[in-house]
């Protein structure tokens, strides 16, 4: 019961990384072992602190990738002009620490009993935590019916690409091509707008539930339109991420 | 620079209010809206950290980390609960 849980001192912690797998060009999943980890929530983030040898110290927020009781792992796309994310996906190795605290946030997070259907919208790497909640939806064996629309640049750039070809029992995988298509794409291109949400998104009737992540603009934009369909806004989660937020 | 939104900030008002606070509610002292903390608009690369009411636009907290100290001036807020 989290409510009647003792309060927790968030803490820093060297944590060993277990393994760095390749998702795309330029993210990698980053497998993480915390001395001291009381399970996380669908959803949930993390603290990563790098510190230069002269003292200088740089925070970022990672979405937690992995479903409650996965190992913890974070996935991280490189910002070429970062301060943390080129370490992160190019420098470290298997065996390095990594200083974290975690997992902290409360409001972007799905459990089975909120109860459905899920429409869960991503924009390029905002799909980490989305990753979490499908993950979650399937251990748990939750029949709530999901639908994930994802918006990214181009088929190279979608991240878990073999994990979500292999969704079919009640989840619908619906991907929007922005900046480039495969040759022979029949699906959906351009950026996510009112139209292509009034054709995917789950009927406001059917009292859905909604979880957005991605560039701020792209957030706005899609909770506007759900909202714009009839959507409570209570019922339309959202959570913002840019260069220097971290993901 | 874009805005995000109070989620970015979960660990470091864990870290200062000693509970998780992106769902605690937020009332504006300026205009009085009330908001999930998760839902506060958030400035990372001010000079500190800024926190804005979504609904009029008014600083509602900043957030200084230095020395590993952290300053928050809630002045902004009504309360938070």
């Amino acid at each position: 019961m989290a409510r009647t849980a003792v309060r927790r001192r968030l803490t820093w912690q060297v944590a060993t990384v277990t393994s760095l797998t390749r998702e795309t060009d330029s993210v990698r999943t980053i497998g993480l072992q915390p001395p001291d980890w009381p399970g996380h929530r669908a959803g949930q983030h993390l603290d990563v602190r790098l510190t230069a040898e002269d003292g200088y110290t740089a925070e970022r927020e990672y979405s937690i990738a992995s479903a409650p009781g996965e190992p913890v792992a974070i996935t991280v796309e490189r910002l070429d002009d970062g301060e943390v994310s080129p370490y992160l996906t190019g420098e470290l190795r298997a065996g390095d620490e990594l200083e974290l605290r975690g997992p902290v946030g409360g409001y972007f997070i799905w459990e089975p009993g909120d109860g459905g259907p899920l429409f869960l919208v991503a924009g390029g790497s905002g799909i980490v935590p989305l990753r979490a909640i499908l993950r979650h939806r399937q251990r748990t064996g939750s029949c709530v019916p999901a639908c994930l629309l994802y918006s990214a640049r181009s088929w190279e750039d979608v991240i878990y690409r073999g994990e979500l070809d292999q969704y079919h029992d009640g989840v619908e995988v619906i991907y929007t091509l922005t900046r480039s298509q495969p040759p022979g794409w029949t699906g959906h291109t351009g950026r996510v707008d009112a139209a292509l949400l009034g054709q995917v998104a789950w009927p406001a009737a059917a009292g859905p539930l909604a979880y957005i992540c991605g560039p701020t603009s792209f957030v706005e934009t899609v909770a506007a339109g759900l909202v714009g369909l009839g959507y409570p806004p209570e019922r339309v989660k959202t959570e913002r991420f840019g260069a220097t937020g971290g993901r | 620079m874009d805005a995000l939104d109070g989620n970015a900030i979960a660990g470091v008002l864990h870290e200062v209010f000693g509970a998780e606070m992106t769902t605690a509610t937020g009332t504006c002292g300026t205009c009085g809206a009330s908001s999930l903390v998760a839902q506060l608009i958030v400035y990372l690369q001010a000079p500190g950290v800024v926190v804005r009411c979504p609904a009029c636009g008014s600083v509602l907290m900043v957030l200084v980390q230095a020395h590993n100290m952290t300053c928050v001036d809630t002045n902004g807020l009504a309360s938070l609960s």
